[in-house]
Protein backbone atom coordinates (compact mmCIF):
# COMPACT_ATOMS: atom_id res chain seq x y z
CA UNK A 1 0.00 0.00 0.00
CA UNK A 2 1.49 3.47 -0.69
CA UNK A 3 2.67 5.82 2.16
CA UNK A 4 0.81 8.63 2.45
CA UNK A 5 4.16 10.42 3.10
CA UNK A 6 3.09 13.67 2.93
CA UNK A 7 1.03 13.48 6.41
CA UNK A 8 5.01 13.90 7.95
CA UNK A 9 4.69 17.11 6.87
CA UNK A 10 2.31 17.54 10.32
CA UNK A 11 4.63 15.39 12.79
CA UNK A 12 5.72 17.98 14.75
CA UNK A 13 3.12 20.78 15.13
CA UNK A 14 3.63 23.87 16.80
CA UNK A 15 0.94 25.44 18.32
CA UNK A 16 1.45 28.33 20.71
CA UNK A 17 -1.49 28.00 22.92
CA UNK A 18 -1.16 25.14 25.58
CA UNK A 19 -5.19 24.42 24.66
CA UNK A 20 -4.81 24.90 20.84
CA UNK A 21 -4.76 21.30 19.39
CA UNK A 22 -1.73 19.95 17.54
CA UNK A 23 -4.01 18.59 14.71
CA UNK A 24 -5.53 20.50 12.31
CA UNK A 25 -8.79 21.57 13.23
CA UNK A 26 -12.30 22.95 12.24
CA UNK A 27 -13.41 25.89 12.92
CA UNK A 28 -16.87 26.23 13.38
CA UNK A 29 -16.65 22.40 14.16
CA UNK A 30 -19.69 20.47 12.16
CA UNK A 31 -21.32 17.64 14.00
CA UNK A 32 -19.54 14.41 13.01
CA UNK A 33 -21.39 12.58 10.46
CA UNK A 34 -23.20 9.68 12.07
CA UNK A 35 -23.26 5.56 10.91
CA UNK A 36 -24.80 2.45 11.32
CA UNK A 37 -22.74 -0.22 10.29
CA UNK A 38 -22.04 -3.83 11.41
CA UNK A 39 -19.92 -3.94 14.27
CA UNK A 40 -17.11 -6.21 15.61
CA UNK A 41 -18.99 -6.94 18.72
CA UNK A 42 -21.62 -8.31 17.01
CA UNK A 43 -23.98 -5.68 17.52
CA UNK A 44 -25.13 -2.71 15.86
CA UNK A 45 -21.93 0.22 15.67
CA UNK A 46 -24.08 3.56 15.83
CA UNK A 47 -21.44 6.53 16.45
CA UNK A 48 -23.26 8.60 18.06
CA UNK A 49 -23.63 6.04 20.62
CA UNK A 50 -20.25 6.94 21.74
CA UNK A 51 -21.15 10.71 22.58
CA UNK A 52 -19.59 11.61 26.03
CA UNK A 53 -16.55 10.07 24.83
CA UNK A 54 -13.38 11.24 22.51
CA UNK A 55 -13.81 9.34 19.76
CA UNK A 56 -10.51 8.31 17.40
CA UNK A 57 -11.93 7.30 14.24
CA UNK A 58 -9.90 5.58 11.42
CA UNK A 59 -10.15 4.23 8.57
CA UNK A 60 -8.09 1.04 6.99
CA UNK A 61 -8.15 -2.41 6.80
CA UNK A 62 -7.15 -5.55 8.86
CA UNK A 63 -4.45 -6.72 6.21
CA UNK A 64 -2.61 -3.71 5.91
CA UNK A 65 0.89 -4.07 6.13
CA UNK A 66 2.10 -0.69 7.61
CA UNK A 67 -0.25 1.92 8.08
CA UNK A 68 -3.00 0.63 10.06
CA UNK A 69 -0.99 -1.83 12.45
CA UNK A 70 1.26 1.24 12.88
CA UNK A 71 -1.73 3.67 13.61
CA UNK A 72 -3.51 1.23 16.10
CA UNK A 73 -0.57 0.69 17.89
CA UNK A 74 -0.05 4.38 18.63
CA UNK A 75 -3.37 4.80 19.91
CA UNK A 76 -2.91 1.79 21.71
CA UNK A 77 -0.23 4.52 23.22
CA UNK A 78 -2.31 6.61 23.29
CA UNK A 79 -5.12 5.09 25.54
CA UNK A 80 -2.73 3.70 28.01
CA UNK A 81 -0.53 7.24 28.45
CA UNK A 82 -4.41 9.15 29.13
CA UNK A 83 -4.81 6.70 32.59
CA UNK A 84 -7.62 6.71 34.09
CA UNK A 85 -8.57 9.13 31.36
CA UNK A 86 -8.82 6.47 28.84
CA UNK A 87 -11.70 4.97 29.70
CA UNK A 88 -14.00 8.17 27.97
CA UNK A 89 -11.28 7.68 24.88
CA UNK A 90 -12.74 5.10 21.90
CA UNK A 91 -11.18 4.23 19.08
CA UNK A 92 -13.37 3.22 16.17
CA UNK A 93 -11.87 1.47 13.38
CA UNK A 94 -13.94 1.59 9.65
CA UNK A 95 -12.96 -1.07 7.03
CA UNK A 96 -12.38 -0.19 3.80
CA UNK A 97 -12.18 -3.79 2.59
CA UNK A 98 -15.74 -5.36 3.76
CA UNK A 99 -14.84 -8.50 1.04
CA UNK A 100 -12.12 -9.77 3.81
CA UNK A 101 -13.18 -7.78 6.91
CA UNK A 102 -15.93 -9.57 8.83
CA UNK A 103 -17.28 -8.29 12.21
CA UNK A 104 -15.26 -11.59 13.60
CA UNK A 105 -12.38 -10.68 12.03
CA UNK A 106 -11.93 -7.08 12.75
CA UNK A 107 -12.89 -8.01 16.04
CA UNK A 108 -9.95 -10.58 16.76
CA UNK A 109 -7.45 -7.94 14.94
CA UNK A 110 -8.51 -4.96 16.49
CA UNK A 111 -8.73 -6.68 20.23
CA UNK A 112 -4.80 -7.35 19.92
CA UNK A 113 -4.11 -3.62 19.74
CA UNK A 114 -6.61 -2.88 22.83
CA UNK A 115 -9.55 -4.75 23.75
CA UNK A 116 -11.55 -1.48 24.01
CA UNK A 117 -11.27 -0.85 20.24
CA UNK A 118 -14.22 -1.51 18.45
CA UNK A 119 -14.03 -2.10 14.50
CA UNK A 120 -17.01 -1.19 11.80
CA UNK A 121 -17.82 -3.34 8.62
CA UNK A 122 -21.19 -3.65 6.10
CA UNK A 123 -22.22 -3.60 2.65
CA UNK A 124 -19.73 -2.06 0.44
CA UNK A 125 -21.92 0.77 -0.89
CA UNK A 126 -22.76 1.74 2.70
CA UNK A 127 -18.88 1.90 3.27
CA UNK A 128 -18.61 4.14 0.41
CA UNK A 129 -20.72 6.66 1.46
CA UNK A 130 -19.38 6.94 4.82
CA UNK A 131 -16.02 7.52 3.51
CA UNK A 132 -17.44 10.45 1.05
CA UNK A 133 -19.15 12.03 4.46
CA UNK A 134 -15.79 12.45 5.72
CA UNK A 135 -14.02 13.06 2.56
CA UNK A 136 -11.93 9.90 2.93
CA UNK A 137 -10.40 8.03 0.09
CA UNK A 138 -9.53 4.32 -0.58
CA UNK A 139 -8.58 2.76 -4.39
CA UNK A 140 -8.07 -0.61 -4.25
CA UNK A 141 -4.33 -1.55 -5.39
CA UNK A 142 -4.02 -5.20 -6.53
CA UNK A 143 -4.56 -6.89 -3.07
CA UNK A 144 -4.61 -3.88 -0.86
CA UNK A 145 -5.37 -0.57 -0.66
CA UNK A 146 -4.55 2.94 -0.46
CA UNK A 147 -6.32 4.81 1.69
CA UNK A 148 -6.67 7.97 3.63
CA UNK A 149 -3.97 7.41 6.89
CA UNK A 150 -5.87 10.39 8.79
CA UNK A 151 -7.44 10.14 11.67
CA UNK A 152 -10.53 11.66 12.96
CA UNK A 153 -10.94 13.41 16.26
CA UNK A 154 -14.74 13.65 17.20
CA UNK A 155 -14.75 15.51 20.78
CA UNK A 156 -17.69 14.33 23.28
CA UNK A 157 -20.50 16.16 21.59
CA UNK A 158 -20.38 14.01 18.92
CA UNK A 159 -18.31 17.21 16.23
CA UNK A 160 -15.67 16.90 14.57
CA UNK A 161 -13.08 18.40 15.86
CA UNK A 162 -9.82 17.52 14.58
CA UNK A 163 -7.65 15.32 11.81
CA UNK A 164 -4.64 13.59 13.38
CA UNK A 165 -2.54 12.74 10.52
CA UNK A 166 -0.24 9.42 10.31
CA UNK A 167 2.93 9.76 11.86
CA UNK A 168 1.99 11.78 14.70
CA UNK A 169 3.83 11.69 17.63
CA UNK A 170 1.72 9.70 20.50
CA UNK A 171 2.12 12.23 22.76
CA UNK A 172 0.73 15.02 20.66
CA UNK A 173 -1.95 12.74 20.24
CA UNK A 174 -2.42 12.47 23.74
CA UNK A 175 -2.38 16.30 24.33
CA UNK A 176 -5.25 16.81 22.04
CA UNK A 177 -7.70 14.17 23.06
CA UNK A 178 -6.56 15.64 27.02
CA UNK A 179 -7.84 19.16 25.35
CA UNK A 180 -10.90 17.52 24.31
CA UNK A 181 -11.94 15.36 26.76
CA UNK A 182 -11.07 18.73 29.35
CA UNK A 183 -13.52 20.84 27.33
CA UNK B 1 37.91 62.36 5.12
CA UNK B 2 39.69 60.13 3.45
CA UNK B 3 38.29 58.22 0.58
CA UNK B 4 39.60 54.63 2.93
CA UNK B 5 37.84 56.16 5.72
CA UNK B 6 34.63 56.27 3.88
CA UNK B 7 34.95 52.99 2.47
CA UNK B 8 36.18 51.64 6.25
CA UNK B 9 33.40 53.42 7.41
CA UNK B 10 30.79 51.83 4.51
CA UNK B 11 32.65 48.06 5.21
CA UNK B 12 31.85 48.51 8.48
CA UNK B 13 28.20 49.88 8.29
CA UNK B 14 27.52 47.00 6.26
CA UNK B 15 28.68 44.42 8.55
CA UNK B 16 26.54 45.56 11.27
CA UNK B 17 23.76 45.13 8.84
CA UNK B 18 24.54 41.59 7.89
CA UNK B 19 25.18 40.40 11.85
CA UNK B 20 22.07 42.14 12.93
CA UNK B 21 20.46 40.54 9.77
CA UNK B 22 22.14 37.13 10.98
CA UNK B 23 21.11 37.42 14.64
CA UNK B 24 18.39 39.72 15.53
CA UNK B 25 15.68 37.86 16.68
CA UNK B 26 12.26 37.24 14.11
CA UNK B 27 9.59 39.62 15.96
CA UNK B 28 6.95 37.30 16.64
CA UNK B 29 3.12 37.37 15.22
CA UNK B 30 0.97 35.34 13.98
CA UNK B 31 2.05 32.16 12.35
CA UNK B 32 -1.31 31.72 10.45
CA UNK B 33 -0.87 32.35 6.16
CA UNK B 34 -4.92 32.33 5.74
CA UNK B 35 -6.03 31.78 2.28
CA UNK B 36 -9.81 31.99 1.15
CA UNK B 37 -11.74 30.21 -1.30
CA UNK B 38 -14.08 32.67 -2.43
CA UNK B 39 -17.88 32.22 -2.74
CA UNK B 40 -19.12 30.87 -6.69
CA UNK B 41 -15.80 29.05 -7.04
CA UNK B 42 -16.94 25.88 -7.39
CA UNK B 43 -19.85 27.88 -9.91
CA UNK B 44 -16.73 28.35 -12.09
CA UNK B 45 -15.40 25.93 -12.12
CA UNK B 46 -18.08 23.99 -13.62
CA UNK B 47 -19.11 27.00 -16.33
CA UNK B 48 -15.82 26.18 -17.56
CA UNK B 49 -13.58 29.16 -15.62
CA UNK B 50 -10.28 27.94 -15.11
CA UNK B 51 -9.10 31.63 -13.88
CA UNK B 52 -7.32 30.26 -10.21
CA UNK B 53 -8.74 31.85 -7.06
CA UNK B 54 -6.11 30.86 -4.98
CA UNK B 55 -2.44 30.43 -5.38
CA UNK B 56 -0.82 27.08 -6.69
CA UNK B 57 2.20 26.85 -5.10
CA UNK B 58 2.46 28.43 -1.12
CA UNK B 59 5.43 28.95 0.32
CA UNK B 60 6.14 28.35 4.56
CA UNK B 61 8.38 28.83 6.99
CA UNK B 62 8.68 26.45 10.47
CA UNK B 63 8.46 28.89 13.50
CA UNK B 64 7.40 32.10 11.46
CA UNK B 65 4.53 31.02 9.20
CA UNK B 66 3.96 27.16 9.28
CA UNK B 67 -0.15 27.08 9.80
CA UNK B 68 -2.04 27.28 6.94
CA UNK B 69 -5.64 28.66 7.31
CA UNK B 70 -8.14 27.42 4.34
CA UNK B 71 -11.50 28.83 4.44
CA UNK B 72 -14.25 28.18 2.16
CA UNK B 73 -16.47 31.02 1.31
CA UNK B 74 -18.22 28.73 -1.50
CA UNK B 75 -21.50 27.14 -0.99
CA UNK B 76 -20.40 23.88 -1.82
CA UNK B 77 -17.89 21.66 0.03
CA UNK B 78 -14.29 22.17 -0.99
CA UNK B 79 -11.48 19.29 -0.28
CA UNK B 80 -8.21 19.76 0.33
CA UNK B 81 -5.89 16.93 0.35
CA UNK B 82 -7.78 14.21 2.64
CA UNK B 83 -9.69 16.98 4.28
CA UNK B 84 -13.16 18.15 3.32
CA UNK B 85 -14.16 21.52 4.53
CA UNK B 86 -17.63 22.57 4.49
CA UNK B 87 -19.11 26.01 3.28
CA UNK B 88 -17.80 28.66 6.14
CA UNK B 89 -15.62 26.50 7.56
CA UNK B 90 -12.05 26.88 8.04
CA UNK B 91 -9.66 24.32 8.67
CA UNK B 92 -5.98 25.14 10.20
CA UNK B 93 -3.42 22.83 9.44
CA UNK B 94 -0.08 23.30 11.44
CA UNK B 95 3.12 21.87 9.64
CA UNK B 96 5.69 20.68 11.84
CA UNK B 97 8.54 19.37 9.43
CA UNK B 98 10.00 21.16 6.05
CA UNK B 99 9.40 19.59 2.75
CA UNK B 100 7.63 20.17 -0.84
CA UNK B 101 3.89 18.31 -0.88
CA UNK B 102 1.44 18.46 -3.56
CA UNK B 103 -2.23 18.19 -1.86
CA UNK B 104 -5.18 17.50 -4.59
CA UNK B 105 -7.89 20.55 -4.22
CA UNK B 106 -11.15 21.07 -5.32
CA UNK B 107 -10.24 25.03 -5.42
CA UNK B 108 -7.78 24.75 -8.22
CA UNK B 109 -8.47 23.99 -11.98
CA UNK B 110 -5.83 22.12 -12.42
CA UNK B 111 -6.80 20.45 -9.38
CA UNK B 112 -3.70 20.60 -7.62
CA UNK B 113 -1.57 22.80 -4.61
CA UNK B 114 1.96 22.67 -3.84
CA UNK B 115 3.44 23.56 -0.46
CA UNK B 116 6.37 23.89 0.01
CA UNK B 117 7.67 24.11 4.04
CA UNK B 118 10.93 26.32 4.39
CA UNK B 119 13.33 24.78 7.83
CA UNK B 120 13.13 27.63 10.67
CA UNK B 121 15.37 30.24 9.53
CA UNK B 122 17.73 29.44 12.51
CA UNK B 123 20.55 32.30 13.54
CA UNK B 124 23.56 32.64 11.24
CA UNK B 125 23.63 32.55 7.51
CA UNK B 126 20.22 30.69 6.90
CA UNK B 127 18.64 33.55 8.62
CA UNK B 128 20.26 35.87 7.03
CA UNK B 129 19.21 34.08 3.35
CA UNK B 130 15.56 34.36 4.71
CA UNK B 131 15.57 37.98 5.77
CA UNK B 132 16.85 38.89 1.79
CA UNK B 133 14.03 36.91 0.73
CA UNK B 134 11.31 38.37 2.78
CA UNK B 135 12.76 42.15 2.22
CA UNK B 136 12.52 41.11 -2.07
CA UNK B 137 9.49 40.13 -1.45
CA UNK B 138 7.90 43.03 0.72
Amino acid sequence: MKRFVTALLFALPLAASADALKSGEFSPPRMAPDFTLQGSTSKPLKLSDYRGKVVALGFGFTSCPAICPTTLAELAAVKTKLGAQGKDFQVVYVTVDPERDTAERMRSYLTAFDPTFVGATGPAAQLAEVRKEYGVTAVKTGSGFNHSSFVYLVDRSGKLRALSPYGRAVDDVVHDVRVLLNQ
Amino acid sequence: MTRSRILALAASALASAALWAMFAPIPAGSREQLFEIPAGTYARRAAGDSAEVLPTFIRLTLGVKDILVLKNLDNVPQTFGPVLIMPGQSFRMPFGVAGDVQFECTAHASGQMRIVVDPAPDAGWRRLVWRAGHWLQA
